[in-house]
């Protein structure tokens, strides 16, 4: 019974960092029907910028309570996936909107090898995994009779609040309005009066840094970054996404959950098999897609002939 | 054909694979770049006198009488070759990724299935190679079975392929790909990641590791492998391109660019789509056949999702549907990065970004695939 709750806090974790990385997907995807596959190098541009904050505040000597670490090293990874988000989608995506979706599938998985690479070769020994400060306690904690870690009831209660605060951001601000607006209709958002690429480099920004957040929480869930470890989350954060329906943020956040139970569920039930848990879980999603073509949570949309 | 065309576009296939050549056998880093200089002057050259438009109409019209010719020249370069390990087995790559990139034509440049499990399909086929090679079933035997084995494993996912649309199209090849390289890295029996040693080819007995030793002129064992993987593209290309021109090939391009306009027509979309999806992986599982059996070894790490986003960016580079772009973009993507030791680690760096800005300013590719005439279907 302990280990079973055990593992539904594990699941939990990952699924909030799965939720959080669909949720950018499901953003850029919403205002300008474009899928970045970037954005799991960008998950890997944030975690390697709160790494160098963290060292940085090292060198410079600057002695702050762990609380305030942290906070600097999530600053750090936002700004930087800030801007790389922005960039992407000024240079790359929006002179590129009316191309076909296969061109801009592949030049955003290009940029991504590009921002992998980058890190691979410029980074200091970028080949090689890199340790992560625990920036929270991983002291086990007893919750009831059963031990779980300080550090992953944290980053649940941080990422949920990351994610209920996007849904806010988004549905009750003026910001989240032009977001909405634009992703309804840019011809007719643009005649409203709203500035038709602010909005989409806000929502670019955006979603990176949530990319960027979840980059840091997989740094300090496992302890050690990886130049490469964004391809492949960024491409759970899309099979999320899209399992819960493009352009639904809720979808995505359900996609997220989704994905990480599958893992979990599977690992509990064959632990002598474990390493075959992503096999399932990817096929599991196909089944999904064939039983509900445009995702759980399915998009408005209807074939004009 | 009309003579004015036929003897400048025969010169420049020639000047082509001399310049092959030369950049095969090109040792020094400086000989290397200067035959990359040479070709970036001689390209546009070639295309603003009108000689490389001549080249297009007449490969465009041309049946076999060109893919015949190009692999005789592909011959002769092996030939002269002859003894150089490395050059032959850079020459075989790019054939065996031009022959991969022959099935992803079909389905995405011809059918517009989207395929982003390349590399995965050019894996089944390599693995089947490797299971069956030492069970004494004929080489070309299993080359045939490793295409076939690859598009009834590609049957399990149509259903989901063609239910979907769009991104949600791209999510099923993707996972799939990523499902078959996680699943082979942890398999035992299939070697993990590790991987597997597959038996070389024979035929009728003759294994193709001995080279050719006949008077004084010896062989990389190489060189058979050329030869054979050279014969098997030359078909294959001239099947699919006899496919493009046939009614086949207009059927296809319906359906790809208007699917509903095309099934108020009466074709068939489903049945278009599964077969270019089949056939192109069919393909694609003879290409990873025959490259286990030229590389003797094949671990999951050759059939990565980045191996299947190489694939994808040759079609790309060369322009998506044209089949005679593929081998000049394969040597682009998989001959001169292998070449330029000089940038060595970048190379990845390099490429990718090269790719984006193709993408971002050519999205055409460098030989975009000219419209179909009927000029000459109607005047029969």
């Amino acid at each position: 019974m302990g280990s079973l709750v055990e593992f539904v806090f594990y699941g939990a974790v990952l699924g909030i960092m799965y939720a959080l990385i669909a949720v950018g997907f499901t953003l850029f995807f919403g205002v300008l029907d474009v899928i970045n596959f970037a954005h799991g190098d960008v998950l890997t541009v944030g975690a390697f910028s709160g790494l160098v904050a963290y060292l940085g505040l090292g060198v410079l000597g600057v002695d702050l309570p762990l609380v305030l670490q942290l906070v600097t090293v999530v600053l750090a990874a936002c700004v930087m996936t800030a801007a790389a988000g922005v960039l992407i989608g000024k240079v790359f995506v929006v002179p590129m909107r009316d191309a076909p979706a296969f061109n801009i599938l592949l030049m955003t998985l290009m940029i991504g090898t590009v921002f992998r690479e980058a890190i691979r070769l410029f980074y200091p020994q970028g080949a090689n995994p890199k340790a992560f400060p625990a920036l929270i306690s991983k002291a086990a904690v007893d919750v009831g009779g059963v031990f779980i870690r300080l550090d992953s009831i944290a980053l649940l209660v941080l990422g949920l609040a990351v994610v209920f605060l996007t849904s806010w951001l988004i549905n009750h601000t003026k910001f989240g309005l032009a977001i909405r607006a634009v992703a309804q209709d840019a011809d007719t958002a643009q005649v409203m009066g709203i500035p038709f690429k602010r909005t989409v480099f806000a929502t670019f920004a955006l979603g990176s840094i949530l990319a960027g957040i979840a980059g840091i929480m997989h740094g300090i869930y496992y302890s050690e970054i990886n130049f490469n470890s964004g391809l492949f989350l960024g491409l759970i954060g899309f099979s999320a996404a899209v399992v819960g329906g493009l352009g639904s943020i809720w979808g995505a956040i359900i996609g997220g959950f989704t994905f990480a139970a599958l893992q979990t569920v599977w690992v509990v039930l064959f632990p002598d098999a474990s390493s075959y848990r992503d096999v399932f879980s990817f096929a599991v999603i196909i089944v999904i897609m064939a039983l509900f073509p445009t995702g759980i949570i399915a998009e408005r949309y209807s074939e004009k002939v | 054909m009309s003579v004015l065309r036929f003897w400048p576009s025969l010169a420049i296939l020639a000047l082509a694979a001399i310049w092959t050549l030369c950049l095969l056998l090109a040792e020094d880093q400086w000989m290397i770049w200067s035959a990359l200089a040479v070709a970036a002057v001689a390209i546009p050259a070639a295309m603003r006198t009108g000689a490389g438009a001549g080249l297009g109409a007449a490969l465009n019209e041309s049946g076999r009488f060109f893919a015949l010719l190009i692999s005789a020249l592909i011959v002769m370069i092996a030939l002269v070759i002859h003894d150089g390990h490395y050059p032959l087995m850079m020459l075989a790559s790019v054939l065996i990724y031009g022959l991969v990139c022959i099935g992803l034509t079909i389905q995405f440049g011809y059918a517009g299935v989207i395929n982003f499990a390349g590399a995965a399909f050019f894996g089944i086929g390599g693995y089947t190679a490797a299971v069956l090679g030492t069970s004494g079933v004929p080489s070309l035997l299993i080359v045939l079975l490793g295409g076939v084995i690859a598009a009834l494993i590609g049957g399990f996912i149509i259903l989901p392929i063609l239910r979907t649309r769009g991104h949600y199209s791209a999510l099923i090849t993707i996972a799939f790909g990523l499902l078959f390289q996680i699943f082979l890295e942890v398999n035992e029996t299939l070697g993990g990641p590790q991987g597997l040693k597959v038996e070389g080819a024979a035929i009728a007995g003759w294994s193709l590791l001995d080279g050719i030793s006949l008077a004084g002129y010896d062989a990389s064992f190489y060189l058979n492998y050329v030869l054979l993987i050279a014969a098997i593209f030359t078909a294959v290309f001239i099947l699919t391109r006899n496919l493009e021109r046939s009614w086949i090939g207009i059927n296809l391009d319906a359906v790809r660019e208007d699917a509903i306009g095309a099934s108020v027509f009466g074709i068939n979309v489903t049945a278009w789509r599964i077969f270019a999806f089949m056939l192109g992986n069919f393909v694609i599982g003879i290409a990873g056949a025959l490259f286990a059996m030229m590389q003797n070894f094949i671990a999951p790490s050759n059939f990565s999702f980045s191996d299947s986003l190489l694939m994808l960016s040759i079609i790309v580079i060369g322009g998506i549907g044209n089949l005679w772009a593929l081998l000049p973009a394969a040597i682009i993507v998989i001959l001169i990065p292998e070449k330029l030791q000089e940038i060595g680690e970048y190379r990845i760096l390099i490429f990718s970004v090269l790719v984006a800005l193709m993408l971002r300013f050519r999205p055409t590719g460098l030989f975009p695939r000219p419209v179909r005439q009927f000029k000459r279907e109607v005047e029969q």
